[in-house]
């Protein structure tokens, strides 16, 4: 029996070759449980679509997917990052929704050799001084989306706006980034405390200030609290609401109907008509029965993205060197459309001014109006010096 | 700030209060009278929510809804008292905290199976839709009006049936000395079991009455739990008066302070700083207050004796 077994293996050692790998296995690491489950939901379910839509396989691969839930802690994702780099001996690290956990997991990651592609988070820091020839991103930098509403309101000469956004380091860099093209009078200013849930008396504090709009960073639950009180109080007739990552397919189970009416802006043509646009939104909509958000879009990016790399390499994992050189001249993702890579492995990308309407069943729907910013670039790209290998 | 708008920002702190009442009554019933701390009461403000939702989006009606979420929350407490609580009178509160912090997240994983981990929606019903305008050129949302009169309702209903009925005699004995109640020949147990499922009916109706105007979403009972634990211990653990006036002071403090204080710190530091700090003090004033009270009246404002 022993001698059958180490003769088995000895065969199957002899008729794998040496170079080529079989596998890439990517390890998943997204928010998968307690109240932002449901990033993870988007996420997943978009990257299992890419990968049917690849017939499971990528540069030729077999492809395995671990997937990690990081409960949202940064402590948590570091945990199973390390344990997919040493038990799993992962190729790609990928996922990650919230700066503070990418922070946590993407020196290990890069450190250890091993590509950490982000598909959300998107921390300053590494778009500049921390940038890495190991790390790329599918999503954009923080204050990219704000630097687009910024340029929106000014070009649309909505003076006197009022800011409301989360007391926290993403939500100041929302309107760090807003400030950046926004030119006009602010009304006023409000940072309300993460996890709030009743903002009536933020409500009575901005219309006293009798603003002509808002911009808002009020993601998730926070966000469909506010909308719901927002258009109780009737304000909706009179002072607009702009956001970013506030109203998206994501939250729009939530929102519902309050959204109608509301303008953001995102890097996603959610409108666009270029067939594979078109694909995922519909074969996503039939495999899941929801709309995709653009959290989904960004995941589903990911498999095309490793196909460039790994086709290049003709399947040699190892040579990380021409994997990188390969993703840095990608100029095409299915959900961007054309892009290019800039110096510090973020996509230079046009942002959309986007707004929420009814659709024929008088359900909320978000249609793209215009290009805001095209071909643009993070502010951080100058300060990244990066040493390839 | 204009006299109209402290007056505007007064009145949604007290507002803010009732509602912060509303979920605290059950929570101090049930530790004030069966002596048990029950952290899974905030599960039970969430399945409120979710039950309303459901039925809402099944009828379309919001009387339905509150019509058959109540029994509803009988029995959910029911179960849960007699699957998991009714072990856990004769442990020490720690293994409480333990067993009902599991049942948190039993709960919020159970909901995110069932209703899956987006927000639910729920609206508010027509005939409490619109505004008045008792304040000028500030129109007020009269569902916010009626969450008002619903916490009033709520609090004259437990304190008449604490204080003056046969129910609330037993349940006031039955706390001060069980195993005599006991063995007066009456049923404790059923006692406790009623006390434990009169405090998720509770937990429940603010559920309903929250889900119109914040997200119906799993986890969304942790945040209103910490501030409902504050009002119980301001107000004296198991008494319905110190609940009543403890939620409408941290409400007040809760609402004015955050919009008040960024104003005045301004004028102490640049208005950065002010933005970011003003939100943190004043949340932080309350627990500075709720310390204050426990070190003058260590058994709350009203401790429970009283009623």
């Amino acid at each position: 029996m022993k001698i059958k077994f180490i003769a088995m293996t000895a065969a199957l050692a002899m008729t794998a070759t040496p170079v080529m790998a079989k596998t890439i296995k990517i390890g998943f690491i997204n928010t998968f449980s307690g109240g932002a489950a449901i990033y993870g939901k988007h996420q997943k379910d978009a990257l299992e679509l890419a990968l049917d839509h690849k017939g499971r396989k990528i540069g030729g691969l077999d492809v395995e997917v671990i997937y990690g839930d990081d409960q949202r802690k940064p402590d948590v994702g570091r945990q199973v990052a390390a344990k997919m780099l040493q038990k799993d001996k992962v190729d790609v690290v990928s996922g990650i929704i919230w700066s503070n956990i990418l922070a946590a997991v993407q020196k290990m990651v890069v450190r250890d050799k091993t590509f950490m592609i982000t598909t959300n988070a998107g921390w300053s820091h590494m778009a500049g001084k921390g940038c890495n020839p190991y790390f790329f991103s599918t999503s954009w930098n923080n204050d990219q989306s704000p630097e687009a509403m910024g340029k929106l309101m000014q070009d649309e000469k909505i003076d006197n706006v009022f800011l409301i956004s989360a007391n926290y380091q993403a939500g100041k860099d929302m309107l760090t980034g807003f400030m950046r093209n926004y030119k006009g009078k602010i009304a006023g200013r409000i940072l309300y405390r993460l996890g709030q849930r009743d903002y009536q008396a933020e409500l009575s504090q901005i219309r006293a200030a009798k603003p002509n709009a808002i911009f808002g960073f009020v993601p998730g639950g926070m966000g469909v609290a506010f909308g719901k009180q927002y258009r109780a109080a009737g304000m909706h007739k009179t002072i607009p609401f702009y956001s970013v990552f506030t109203i998206d397919y994501l939250s729009m189970p939530g929102w519902g109907k309050n959204a109608i009416g509301t303008y953001s802006t995102a890097y996603w043509d959610v409108s666009s008509k270029r067939p594979d646009n078109q694909k995922f939104i519909n074969d996503f909509k039939k495999k899941y029965g929801y709309h995709p958000s653009l959290f989904a879009a960004q995941a589903y990016d990911l498999p095309f993205l490793l196909e460039y790399a790994v086709s290049a390499v003709k399947g040699d994992l190892s040579n990380k060197k021409g994997m990188i050189k390969a993703m840095e001249k990608v100029t095409y993702l299915p959900t961007k459309g054309k892009f290019s890579y800039n110096t510090n492995h973020m996509p230079i990308q046009n942002f959309y001014k986007r707004k929420v309407v009814a659709d024929a069943n008088g359900d909320p729907q978000v249609v793209t109006e215009s290009v805001v910013l095209r071909d643009h670039k993070d502010a951080y790209y100058k300060q990244c010096k990066m040493r390839r290998p | 700030m204009s006299l109209l708008l402290l007056l505007e920002q007064t009145l949604n702190g007290i507002q803010f209060g009732v509602f912060l009442f509303m979920i605290s009554a059950g929570l101090t019933l049930v530790l004030g009278i069966m002596n048990v701390v029950n952290l899974a009461h905030g599960s039970f403000y969430m399945l409120g929510a979710y039950y309303a939702a459901t039925i809402m989006a099944w009828t379309g009606s919001f009387i339905l809804a509150l019509v058959i979420m109540l029994p509803a929350m009988l029995i959910t407490g029911i179960v849960v008292e007699v699957l998991v609580l009714r072990t856990m009178y004769e442990r020490d509160h720690m293994d409480q905290v333990l067993a009902t912090f599991g049942l948190i997240l039993f709960f919020n994983e159970a909901v995110r199976m069932i209703w899956g981990a987006e927000s639910m929606p729920m609206d508010i019903p027509a005939f409490l839709s619109g505004h008045v305008d008792f304040i000028p050129d500030a129109p007020y949302p009269i569902f916010r009006i009626a969450i008002i009169i619903a916490g009033l309702l709520v609090a004259a209903l437990l304190y008449v049936m604490i204080t003056r009925s046969r129910t609330g005699m037993l349940i006031r004995a039955g706390a001060s000395n069980r195993p005599m109640v006991g063995a007066l020949g009456v049923n404790i147990r059923m006692l406790y079991m009623v006390v434990f499922g009169m405090g998720a009916v509770l937990a429940g109706f603010s559920g309903l009455m929250a889900g119109p105007i914040l997200s119906v979403e799993p986890g969304m009972g942790e945040d209103m739990l910490i501030l409902a634990f504050v009002v119980i211990v301001i107000g004296g653990i198991g008494s319905i008066r110190g609940a009543v006036v403890a939620s409408i002071i941290v409400g007040i403090f809760e609402t004015v302070g955050r919009s008040i204080l960024p104003a005045l710190l301004t004028q102490l530091m640049s208005s950065d700083a002010a933005q970011s700090m003003g939100p943190a003090m004043s949340s932080m004033l309350i627990y500075i207050f709720m310390a204050a009270v426990l070190f003058f009246r260590p058994e709350g404002l009203f401790p429970a004796r009283t009623g």
